[in-house]
């Protein structure tokens, strides 16, 4: 296998694994930051100077710097998919309680419930 | 019973034939054709039910109101499992609540076997009594939804170390206990397995009891995709 598809996939799955258990901290966003700014860069010095980023490319046994900037671009957005799920999942969250306390806060307590059923059809069971 | 002059807190040990410690707990989304039959049918047998209207854009809601049922309503749609979550929390306000059952809006439940669980579950002193519709022959299903709920099941056994023979039906009841130890986080369909999951992780002394499930065209019309239990599995698996 190639130093690339070993390296990808590592870093692939440590992403998935990472973003999936741990909660999404300030230490996770820093990470993702540091990331995205790496990709950033990488993507600026392609520009300038591919042939540079073209021997980076090489040495970790990749064809082109075009390719490197390729994978590293799934990987991000791998982990963009991930903890935008995530958010998503805790924004519902929240949601779903907001909705559920207010619902409850406005229905008749159960108490009351029981005061005007009083001659339901049960009674007469 | 407004002035009654037995106590507030009774603990009987009789099986509550009047059931009036039972809150039923129906998830209403959009069901204005048939939500008034069945709470009328419920209100043969149970005294209290409390429907939680999804944020439905018909006339559900006034419906059921009409039909008998106490209506919590979501301002906006959250999904099946959120509005049963909010059914039991409901139920768990009222101090009289002995049982908790939770009971589908598309009248494919028969109250009977509802009332049956109940029973059981206060003779028995279990904590919940799961609905299933693979203990005896009656209930009819199409193959392709046969074979997909017995995978479902497969699974839930596999990851739970249950031993249920349907995972995925909507009639259960729970006791006081088994309803407090419930946290449904899944907001749409996988609210069933998660059920199973917290309950197979607790102490709660469960049992499964044979219900007639009744695939009406209506119940059908309304029911689950089979690529639903696509959803209901990514849910499942990522959290």
């Amino acid at each position: 296998m190639l130093v690339i598809q070993v390296l990808l996939l590592v870093v692939v799955l440590v992403v998935g694994v990472l973003l999936v258990r741990s909660t999404a901290g300030a230490r996770h966003q820093a990470v993702r930051r540091l990331l995205l700014g790496a990709l950033v860069a990488l993507a600026v010095a392609s520009i300038l100077v591919p042939t540079a980023v073209t021997a980076v490319a090489n040495v970790v046994g990749v064809g082109r710097g075009a390719d490197l900037l390729l994978y590293g671009l799934v990987v991000a957005f791998l982990g963009f998919v991930v903890s935008s799920y995530r958010r998503s999942r805790a924004l519902e969250e929240t949601v779903t309680q907001l909705a559920r306390r207010l619902a409850l806060d406005e229905a008749p307590t159960p108490e009351q419930a029981r005061h005007h059923e009083g001659d339901g059809p049960a009674a007469g069971a | 019973m407004t002035t009654s002059a037995h106590s507030p807190a009774p603990a009987p040990a009789d099986p509550d034939p009047g059931f009036d410690g039972t809150w039923v707990v129906v998830p209403l989304f959009c069901e204005a054709a048939v939500i008034g039959d069945v709470v009328h049918g419920l209100r043969t047998r149970f005294r209290h039910v409390v429907c939680v209207d999804d944020g439905s854009g018909d006339d559900s809601a006034a419906r059921a109101r009409a039909a008998g049922a106490v209506v919590v309503r979501h301002a906006v749609n959250l999904g099946q499992g959120a509005a049963l979550q909010t059914g039991i929390a409901y139920a768990l306000r009222d101090p009289l609540t002995r049982s908790v059952v939770t009971f589908d809006a598309d009248g494919q439940h028969r109250v009977e076997d509802a009332a049956a669980m109940v029973t059981r579950l206060h003779a028995e002193d279990l904590d919940v009594v799961f609905g299933t519709r693979f203990l005896d022959g009656r209930t009819e299903l199409d193959p392709v939804r046969r074979l997909v709920l017995r995978a479902a099941v497969v699974y839930t056994n596999r990851t739970t170390g249950m031993r249920l023979t349907d995972a995925h039906n909507g009639l259960r009841v729970f006791s006081r206990r088994g309803a407090q130890a419930l946290r449904i986080r899944h907001n749409r369909m996988a609210h069933a397995s998660e059920i199973v999951h917290q309950v197979g992780r607790s102490d709660l002394r469960w049992a499964e009891q044979p219900v007639h499930v009744l695939y009406t065209d209506y119940s059908r019309s309304k029911g689950q995709s089979l690529l639903n239990s696509v959803n209901i599995l990514v849910e499942t698996l990522l959290g």
